[in-house]
């Protein structure tokens, strides 16, 4: 058990330095230089103003140190939580930026990633024993699975916002509330947050529907539900064995499904103009505000890594095999 | 009479039609009787043997009954055979080793079985750890799961699995197929000893290995592309058998002692015919060296002697 | 989980595609068994028919309707009429939308060939080699594979577009980009495949005869497993063409020519959805929501026309 884990955290910590290390070396092996890149855009400075700007910058990105010092310096930086300062949020640090817009994603992405795991699955399952019901959800499944995140949003904007008027078009509360502990901005912040969730419910729901009525029906034909059958077992029994055994790989698939899933997240929330991640992305790549972009990617490997993290903890506790294959008990 | 079947036939469904796979058969097993269903692959013994307890997806039951100690045995009904299956007529799948959930502990897995069939699992768990220690396993394989078990471990466990609950009728399908030599006797023997326990009261050991069942069977039924071709004592079958499919196949058995220098080894030139569109007549009619012009008329499955059924014209003595 | 594991495409392929477990695949088919399955699969026929329509109005609306997608002639905000040269309307600058649905689909279908077939190349490269030599090769590029299955594609390419000088920013290089970023599923997928026929008969019995490493993968592995290697090229194509709609959506997109995503991009950032310009950023993802949803749909019907067993009868 242990040497599994070990090696699982060596994997992560590895990607994690590669990620990083890739972060760090892009824009120092692009063609152009940043550093004029950003001069270009400030016009009508003298030239001492120039010289003194771009004095700033290269400090900024310590391109003026050799490479392996701006390397461990960017390194000793990161350690302390230090990702530099964001442009785009008018000179706060990066981290700042981020941990304010973390909340807003999280609410959006874990609630809609749970739920559509279990409604999915759950209909994926029914899906599998109705014909009838099979007839219906697959092509949906497969229509929904193949909407791209960011045009559902807008299809479900377009309808539910500006046509019929039921939820609020854009932000992550009404312009004119303040953030407060009360009903009233609870219930504003819920509306905002409905078309985001259901959008990406929506797209994700597709994908596990299908995934699992497809693993539900390779398990009913399996050998040991063919035994049990000819046992005389009731078809309850049956089926409960070939539901527990056809969520494991989909809790696999979860973890594999997370790149999407962010990638998803992000562009929603672009729709909506929701104060999350993605929109914050946005705006650093309008404002070509490179630290802020280095740190979300950042932010984006932990997360993602971290996930990656709690699905191999969950699939061991669901599969006895993964246990007994450590033990070494194979005969 | 503890199994009577009369005139069954199960095709299969395909896209390019029905596979004729068992096309009428009529025998019967009597108590404590073991009857081996042998014949080469494609014959239908193993459709037959699984009609008996489940139709699979692609079978198609046509016409036929069986009956099991004088119960009717509705095998076209899926949830009308239940209350039969694992209490009157049991079965050892050909997949025997992939047949235990693998994700559930073994014993977990029985206790939920013979609950969901209403039986008391407390009540009958002393008696499973008895037959378990009778195939030769360990007592603890019971907290074990599948794969920690090896071919024959699982085997065994499957075997008393499915003997648990003392069925009229055991369907053994291949069992002995995927073993080594020294295990093949071993479970043929405790095959037997099943039977002679009193575990079960007849048994169909479905195998394409004569061998083992001179060696268990009292009595062999022979298939030959969906129809039976003869059916006799082991003895008869063996040292006088009257169907020429039956004297090729037993003649092709390599005889310890007699070296291939002195003896060839004879198969049977040629291959069976399809089943989707099966020709008229005696089925072997292409392979057999005996045929003559009678044989383009389908000979019937006929008592010749007792408990010695043959369908061939040559054997009934019916000549040109 | 099976399933599939591109980390571009989405999640109904995580089981009974591909990648869920290396199933028996049976040996070379005669083209003709194929071709007898493929007119009765009703999934695989309408899948093609849609693509057909969808590559005919890339291929060839640019050439009838000849307006140049961002010339801004028309009255601004149109509502699509059944004129010829208004069918999807005009955007808020006035320029005509099915002028840049046509050319969009065109670049979208370039970008999911090149980059699908790029990451193709290389995941089956990758995976081959790991999949047949083993040892160390394969212990290497696994380490390799994995901790680029786990970064997200998109983050990565982000920060790579981003920095890419406006010169660079072409329909050629998100696809290059596209494709040097998703061969990691791939990479497994044939690994696995490999892993289980290179134990078969067959391959032992080419290398008694004499033949040796690539020319046994070329030869007797790769043929073995042509209709699943078609499966996995088109799901890639079916995942670089979303990635591309992301990162043009993004804003990451290239400045010159038209793509769906980057219409789309236009219509928001010029307040379509406030303005109910909906035909400006419908049609774009409807086209792009066709072709991989039948990209999709005919991966399951080869699936089935390929795999006996899937059948139904």
């Amino acid at each position: 058990m242990r040497r599994y884990f070990g090696r699982k955290l060596f994997t992560y910590t590895l990607t994690f330095f590669i990620a990083a290390t890739i972060d760090w070396l892009i824009p120092r092996f692009m063609p152009g230089d940043p550093v004029a890149g950003l001069m270009a855009k400030q016009g009508g400075l003298s030239p001492e103003g120039a010289a003194a700007l771009a004095q700033y910058y290269n400090n900024l990105f310590g391109l003026d140190r050799s490479m392996p010092e701006q390397f461990i310096n960017f390194w000793i930086a990161l350690l302390h939580g230090d990702l530099g300062r964001s442009v785009y949020v008018h000179g706060r640090p990066v981290t700042e930026a981020i941990m304010g817009a973390i909340p807003y994603t999280l609410a959006l992405l874990i609630p809609a990633i749970l739920l559509s795991w279990w409604a999915g699955n759950s209909f994926g399952a029914l899906a599998a024993r109705r014909k009838w019901l099979d007839n219906t959800v697959l092509p949906i499944g497969y229509i929904l699975t193949a909407t791209p995140y960011m045009w559902l949003g807008l299809v479900l904007a377009f309808v539910l916002g500006f046509s019929l008027r039921i939820f609020p078009l854009s932000g992550g509360y009404g312009f004119n509330l303040e953030p407060a502990l009360t009903w009233r901005f609870f219930t504003d912040l819920v509306a905002h947050w409905m078309m985001p969730f259901l959008s990406l419910f929506m797209v994700m729901f597709g994908g596990w529907a299908i995934g699992m009525r497809n693993m539900i029906i390779y398990e009913l034909e399996s050998d040991y539900s063919r035994y049990l059958e000819a046992l005389g077992a009731p078809q309850g029994l049956v089926r409960k064995y070939a539901f527990h055994n056809a969520m494991l790989p989909q809790i696999t698939g979860l973890a594999l499904q997370l790149g999407v899933i962010v990638a998803g997240s992000l562009v929603t929330e672009i729709v909506f103009s929701y104060p999350g991640i993605g929109m914050l992305l946005f705006n650093a790549i309008k404002s070509e505000d490179y630290f802020l972009l280095q740190g979300i990617f950042l932010f984006i490997i932990i997360g993602t890594l971290l996930a990656n993290f709690v699905v191999d903890i969950v699939y061991i506790m669901v599969d006895p095999r993964t246990r007994v294959g450590m033990r070494g008990g194979t005969a | 009479m503890s199994l009577q079947v009369s005139d069954l036939r199960v095709y299969y469904r395909t896209l390019a039609g029905d596979v004729k796979a068992l096309d009428g058969a009529t025998f019967s097993i009597a108590d404590k009787e073991i009857m081996g269903l042998a014949g080469e692959s494609g014959c239908g013994k193993s459709t037959l043997g699984n009609s008996l307890i489940r139709l699979d997806g692609r079978m198609k039951y046509i016409a036929g009954s069986v009956t099991l100690d004088d119960n009717v045995m509705p095998i076209w009904d899926k949830t009308g055979m239940n209350q039969f299956r694992f209490r009157d007529v049991s079965v050892i799948p050909q997949y025997a080793m992939s047949a235990m959930n693998p994700t559930c502990k073994i014993g977990k897995m029985t206790e939920e079985l013979l609950e969901s069939r209403g039986e008391n699992f407390r009540e009958i768990k002393p008696e499973f750890l008895r037959r378990i220690d009778l195939v030769g396993l360990q007592r603890d394989v019971l907290t074990r799961y599948p794969m920690e078990l090896s071919g024959g471990m699982k085997q065994r466990m499957v075997m008393v699995i499915s003997t648990l609950l003392n069925p009229s009728l055991l369907i053994a399908d291949e069992i002995t197929s995927a073993l080594d030599v020294s295990t093949q006797r071993a479970v043929a023997e405790t095959l037997v000893s099943f039977r002679d326990h009193g575990f079960v009261k007849s048994m169909m050991v479905i195998t394409h290995d004569m061998s083992i069942l001179y060696q268990i069977a009292d009595s062999i039924l022979v298939m030959y592309a969906g129809k039976l071709a003869e059916k006799a004592p082991t003895s008869v079958v063996i040292e006088r058998p009257l169907h020429p499919y039956t004297r090729m196949l037993v003649s092709s058995l390599p005889e310890v002692g007699v070296r291939y220098a002195d003896k060839k080894l004879t198969g049977i030139p040629g291959s069976p015919p399809s089943l989707l569109n099966p020709p008229t007549g005696c089925r072997f009619r292409a392979r057999c060296p005996l045929a003559f012009a009678k044989c383009a008329e389908e000979p019937p499955f006929v008592e010749v002697d007792t408990d010695h059924a043959v369908a061939c014209w040559k054997a009934t003595g019916t000549d040109a | 989980m099976t399933g599939t594991l591109n980390a571009d495409t989405k999640m109904e392929s995580v089981s009974g595609s591909p990648t869920n477990e290396p199933t028996a695949l049976p040996a070379k088919k005669a083209s003709g068994e194929f071709l007898y399955f493929a007119v009765r699969s009703k999934k695989f026929l309408v899948a093609l028919g849609i693509l057909i329509v969808l590559i005919g109005i890339g291929i060839f609306g640019p050439i009838i309707d000849a307006t140049d997608p961002v010339a801004q002639n028309g009255i601004a905000m149109q509502p699509p009429t059944a004129d010829p040269g208004n069918w999807f309307g005009t955007t808020y600058f006035g320029e005509d939308v099915f002028a840049q649905f046509a050319n969009g689909l065109r670049a979208t279908f370039f970008v999911g060939l090149l980059g699908g077939g790029l990451a193709a190349l290389i995941g089956m490269a990758v995976g081959f080699i790991a999949g047949y030599f083993g040892g160390w090769l394969d212990e290497i590029l696994n380490m390799v594979t994995n901790v680029f299955l786990v970064i997200p594609t998109l983050a990565l390419l982000l920060v790579i577009a981003s920095y890419l000088p406006s010169s660079w920013r072409g329909v050629p290089f998100e696809a290059i980009f596209i494709g040097l970023t998703s061969w990691p599923w791939a990479a497994r997928a044939v690994r696995a495949q490999t892993f289980s026929l290179r134990t078969r008969d067959f391959v032992d019995l080419a290398k008694l005869s004499g033949r040796r490493g690539w020319k046994v993968i070329a030869t007797e592995i790769a043929p073995n497993m042509s209709s699943y290697l078609f499966l996995t090229f088109i799901l890639l194509f079916g995942g670089a063409i979303l990635i591309g709609a992301s990162l043009d959506f993004i804003g990451l997109g290239p400045h010159e020519g038209m793509t769906l995503g980057l219409m789309m991009y236009n219509a928001v950032t010029w307040a379509a959805l406030n303005l109910g310009i909906w035909w400006w950023f419908i049609p774009p993802g409807l086209g792009i929501m066709a072709t991989v949803g039948a990209l999709y749909v005919m991966n399951v019907g080869l699936d089935e026309i390929f795999n006996p067993k899937l059948r139904d009868i």
